[in-house]
């Protein structure tokens, strides 16, 4: 919690100020563009930060991250890192079992694009699904983030040994048909997951924000990413995936997250509300209704 | 109308009951939007959200990313995530528990005590641990009105014992009480409180 951080003397205007520059100051110099994220969420990352580093205010912060660029790694880190896990809810993994796989399998390869991916457990997770559905070998997984860190610990593939039996119970949950512990190997403290299932994975980085669509998906994974967006980035995304996604292709959401702010709505249909998994059911959408 | 322009409620053991009381004793016009925050685990289900429609004529439902804060309406924080409060709408997060816990009761007090300023109401209700203390204590710091549930009515008295000690000038309410005292906040004008 940041409440030792909390200023004696708050101004919210002030604090507006102090943050927009800070943002500004970071697309300028590094290029990370964090200016239309939400704010609440920034603000309360920052604060974090600026306890982590015994520093008093947001200037102070700016100050430090411009001329200290470890110091902007580790914000990178509080600003982008956000908590993940293996088959994070299984319904949504059912679901797409019933309601993806049946389309998938009409097609000689499958593309799937997994934009947000972290620290990679949720492109694994769906390696082993597509795996166990018999897909895997003709698919393609290309996960992204744009924080090279985190992608490096995605493809180095260790997750922690205590989380392997939450993650067990999950796969169990998610319809998983094996022993989930053939899916990775106990190594010191970590499990080392199978380096079979990164044959197929392709980690890369991509920035949503700044960087632009690179092919045409059948599936495209945008889970709990979006939320970190103020509504009109929200929308400028929604724009790219949408653009991104073959007719037909499928869209999956957070559990939380819906298209009801996106202008491309329209263009989608339902296929699982409570699994958030959309399909793209007009190649070009209408004019976006001006509001 | 009311200078209050937001009430956060927080909530953990025995807060389905207390939670229950209060949304039936409000009105479906009740003006001032509503969040609760109410500790679950992961796993559950939506259930909250429909057990606590049965008994109101407020909307209840459980929020989906930037839903709005509107007159009527009752959101609840979805298990999993924090909630945070934006001016007029609320931003979801998945970032690490806060004391065991996400949601996080301190989180969405702390965010709305920052967004909404004096214009918002905390209320902490029944719960097995602290969360909620720092976050009232927060509210009350922004010039915010901090509301508290009499411990000696609540089902688990820690949680409103320990916003209590946080935020020692915090109006004391007996649960039965709680529906007609917010009612009156909302007819209460901001200057009064000063």
């Amino acid at each position: 919690m940041t409440l030792a951080a909390a200023p004696l003397t708050y101004d919210p205007e002030i604090e507006r100020i102090e943050i927009a520059l800070l943002l500004e100051g970071i697309f300028r110099h590094y290029g990370f563009d964090f200016r239309s994220y939400a704010y609440s969420s920034i603000r309360r990352r920052v604060w974090k930060r600026i306890e982590a580093e015994s520093l008093s205010s947001i200037s102070a912060l700016q100050e430090l991250i411009l001329h200290d660029r470890q110091a902007m790694e580790r914000l990178l880190h509080d600003l982008s890192v956000n908590v993940t896990a293996m088959f994070r809810d299984p319904e949504f993994y059912v679901a797409f079992r019933e309601k993806v796989i049946p389309h998938l399998r009409t097609f000689p390869f499958v593309r799937i694009w997994h934009a947000g991916c972290a620290t990679g457990e949720e492109a694994y997770s769906m390696a082993i699904l597509l795996q166990e559905e018999g897909l895997f070998d003709r698919s393609r997984i290309y996960a992204t983030d744009m924080n090279e860190i985190v992608l490096q610990k995605a493809k180095e593939g260790i997750f922690p040994l205590e989380r392997m039996q939450e993650y067990t119970q999950n796969y169990l949950r998610a319809g998983g048909t094996q022993s989930f512990s053939k899916y990775y190997t106990a190594k010191y403290d970590g499990a080392l997951l199978s380096r079979h299932l990164l044959r197929n994975i392709v980690f890369s980085q991509h920035n949503l924000v700044t960087d632009r669509s690179f092919a045409e998906f059948h599936v495209i994974l945008c889970r709990n990413v979006l939320i970190y967006f103020d509504r009109t980035l929200q929308g400028i995304v929604h724009e790219l995936l949408f653009s991104s996604l073959a007719t037909f292709g499928v869209l999956a959401l957070g559990s939380k997250e819906s298209l009801k702010f996106s202008p491309n709505e329209p263009c989608y249909e339902v296929l699982d509300l409570s699994a958030k998994l959309y399909r793209k059911v007009h190649s070009t959408c209408p004019a976006s209704p001006s509001s | 109308m009311s200078g209050i322009a937001l009430i956060v409620i927080g909530t953990s053991w025995g807060g389905l009951e207390a939670l229950s009381v209060i949304v039936r004793g409000l009105p479906g016009s009740f003006p001032i939007p509503l969040v609760a925050v109410q500790h679950r685990s992961r796993d559950a289900r939506p259930m909250l959200a429909e057990l606590l429609q049965q008994n109101t004529e407020l909307t209840v439902s459980e929020a989906e990313d930037k839903d709005f804060l509107s007159p009527g309406r009752l959101l609840l924080a979805p298990p999993d995530y924090h909630l945070l409060i934006e001016d007029s709408f609320i931003s979801l997060d998945t970032d690490q528990q806060v004391k065991y816990s996400r949601p996080s009761i301190d989180v969405t007090l702390i965010s709305a005590a920052e967004t909404y300023g004096a214009r918002v109401a905390g209320l902490v209700l029944t719960g097995a641990n602290d969360d909620g203390a720092a976050g009232l204590r927060r509210i009350a710091d922004r010039g915010g009105v901090a509301l508290v549930e009499d411990p000696t009515t609540a089902t688990s008295a820690a949680m409103p014992a320990a916003a209590l000690r946080a935020v020692p000038q915090a109006r004391v309410l007996a649960l039965a009480d709680i529906p007609a005292a917010l009612v009156r906040l909302a007819d209460e004008p901001i200057r009064r409180r000063a």
